[in-house]
């Protein structure tokens, strides 16, 4: 198994006090390609960003990659996120001051495994698998939202993390975006054995994943 | 490698903001510039001023000081109650002048040390005369304190040592009495005593006051002047390595002789009052400016972090923590003050330059002001300190920047 939660509870607590994940525990396999369905309000982003490691105001532990990092500091949890998680935004793609290319290249400069010009070569990999190699080298901000969402799957995919994680990837791209997207997602599971957990309101594109998790009240009714 | 990539994300937004980046460049430039410019300024006046403050003065002097008559049997059953204590008029004179000078001189950080005597005269001038003061020394040591050479006008302070009835007088005696070296002078002393003098050299201090009145002569003379033979001395002058050291040695000089040593801060307490005046006025103004540009740097890197908030979430969800998204910010404020700390300095040189050979006159003449390499570097240092805070600030709070919350707007 490569991620694992167990009994993970949180609240908000303003304006209110709010639980608003109640008892969550289950697992996802390597090569697995999860989604996250549900009501908006229903929890399923809160407890993506608790999976993501980015939200440490939880209680229960979170198992990943048989690593307990439940109870890891901030810096700890950032090299695991550099490492080991790639992440697809539905709104915050790019680093709009840097070309397509750099914005690919920075998580992989920041882990400083591979020199340079191996980095680049990859993201170079990257690009062409995703049909953008002639964006390459233009701002990030002079693309189009379908064309930015590739850049930022492409960038997700530099350090060959273990779990890709999206939050609503497809959610403000058109039919024919969304279609390429799912693909390449599916293809990465399936042929290349990361793992994806995505979190969506479009329910063909929950259907056709391996399998889905539906949210309720901060609950999991369907897909344990 | 880590630390590369965040030097490259901070030179990106370096230049992608560099309209921001320039004004406040611009801040420190003229913060720092300024600085300079006027710290130098208060560096050049108090060299100035010291410097033509020890031409007449020593760093500290010896003399026997009056005291109240004490009882001359203290501890007697029935003391002897004076009921009017007065200064007893004894000889203002040091008593054993050989010795005292041979003790100043055994302390180590005296550099120079000689007896002096001053005393009135009138400068013989036909039928009317002009009041002065003469002041007889050993003329190697006292040109070794006063620096006279460095005013002389005409002839030389040596002169004295080869002719023993030599005088060198101000220009403006020289000039009321159309006088030039080798010609003769006749002074009359207050105990009556007329000496025939040859001129061997003009000196100008361009202070009109001591070039209308003093001369100097050989230690011989002025005690020959009052009468006296050569063990009447009255002064012992004496200056030190660090004249600010003045005070302390004065103290130890007093103790080691048993005689008053004045130091010159001491006998100055106005000038110097005046001085630190000055120099707190500089110092708060040129501060006031450091942190006006301060402010600029901080108000620009914090707009750069709220416009980067999305890029602040961005990089920690692939992996940056808190303290590589302080350096880059602290990295962008240390090149913003890198290059106005460069640009800075070289504004308060072309201002030092300018001002430098500006033409004031009187006995300062040109504008007292260099280039001095203290200031500089003090300047240097504050603007890499206040660039450090003022980038600091707003950098630790990107830090802190939860990546979810922006995430989830």
């Amino acid at each position: 198994m490569i991620l694992e939660v167990k009994n993970i509870n949180k609240s908000f607590h303003d304006p209110v006090e709010f639980k608003v994940l109640k008892d969550i525990s289950f697992g996802v396999e390597k090569g697995e390609f999860l989604t996250l369905v549900g009501k908006s309000g229903c929890g399923k982003s809160t407890l993506l960003y608790v999976l993501s490691t980015m939200d440490t105001d939880y209680k229960g532990e979170l198992i990943i990659h048989g690593e307990n990092v439940s109870s890891y500091g901030q810096d700890r949890l950032a090299a695991i996120r550099n490492e080991k998680i790639g992440f697809i935004f539905q709104f915050h793609y790019l680093l709009a001051d840097f070309t397509c290319l750099n914005n690919i290249m920075i998580p992989a400069l920041k882990l400083g495994k591979l020199p340079k010009e191996e980095i680049e070569y990859k993201a170079m990999e990257k690009l062409r698998m995703l049909d953008m190699v002639d964006q390459a080298l233009k701002p990030a901000s002079k693309l189009s939202g379908g064309q930015q969402q590739r850049i930022a799957i492409a960038r997700a995919l530099i350090n060959d993390p273990l779990i890709i994680m999206g939050d609503e990837p497809t959610g403000n791209l058109d039919s024919k975006n969304t279609q390429v997207v799912f693909e390449i997602l599916q293809e990465l599971a399936h042929e290349k054995g990361q793992t994806i957990i995505a979190v969506t309101h479009d329910n063909d594109f929950a259907k056709a994943s391996d399998r889905t998790i539906t949210m309720s009240d901060g609950q999991i009714v369907r897909g344990e | 490698m880590a630390y590369s990539i965040n030097r490259k994300i901070a030179t990106t937004y370096f230049i992608s903001g560099r309209k921001m980046t320039t004004v406040a460049i611009v801040g420190v430039l003229l913060g720092i510039s300024i600085f300079i410019f006027m710290n130098s300024l208060s560096a050049g006046f108090d060299r100035t001023s010291s410097t033509s403050f020890f031409k007449t003065t020593a760093h500290i002097r010896i003399y026997k000081d009056d005291v109240l008559s004490s009882p001359l049997q203290e501890e007697s059953e029935n003391p002897i109650l004076i009921v009017n204590p007065k200064v007893v008029p004894t000889k203002n004179t040091i008593d054993n002048p050989e010795e005292v000078l041979a003790l100043v001189k055994q302390h180590s950080e005296v550099v120079v040390a000689f007896p002096q005597v001053n005393t009135p005269v009138f400068y013989n001038n036909g039928e009317s005369q002009i009041a002065g003061t003469t002041i007889g020394f050993p003329p190697v040591e006292g040109n070794q304190m006063y620096k006279i050479e460095t005013f002389m006008v005409q002839g030389a302070i040596q002169n004295l040592e080869v002719n023993r009835n030599g005088i060198i007088i101000g220009s403006g005696i020289a000039d009321r009495m159309n006088l030039n070296t080798g010609d003769n002078l006749s002074i009359t002393s207050s105990k009556g005593v007329n000496l025939n003098l040859t001129v061997v050299g003009i000196f100008q201090t361009n202070n009109s006051r001591e070039d209308k009145t003093k001369s100097y002569v050989n230690l011989a003379l002025a005690q020959q002047l009052l009468r006296e033979g050569n063990t009447y001395i009255t002064d012992i002058n004496v200056n030190v390595i660090d004249p600010d050291r003045a005070p302390q040695i004065a103290e130890e000089l007093s103790t080691v002789t048993g005689y008053k040593a004045e130091d010159w801060i001491a006998a100055n307490a106005s000038y110097m009052a005046a001085s630190r005046m000055r120099k707190i006025v500089i110092t708060f103004i040129s501060f006031t400016l450091l942190i006006v540009s301060c402010f600029g740097i901080y108000n620009i890197l914090n707009m750069t972090v709220s416009q980067k908030i999305n890029d602040i979430a961005i990089l920690k969800a692939i992996g940056f923590n808190g303290k590589d998204v302080i350096r880059i910010f602290v990295f962008q404020a240390l090149t913003i003050g890198m290059i106005g700390v460069i640009l800075g300095v070289g504004f308060a040189m072309i201002l030092v330059n300018l001002l430098k050979h500006v033409y004031i006159g009187g006995d300062i003449g040109y504008f007292p002001i260099g280039f001095e390499p203290l200031v500089f570097l003090k300047g240097i240092l504050i603007g890499f300190f206040i660039t450090f805070l003022a980038g600091y600030v707003p950098a630790r709070k990107a830090a802190k920047v939860d990546p979810v919350s922006i995430f989830r707007k």
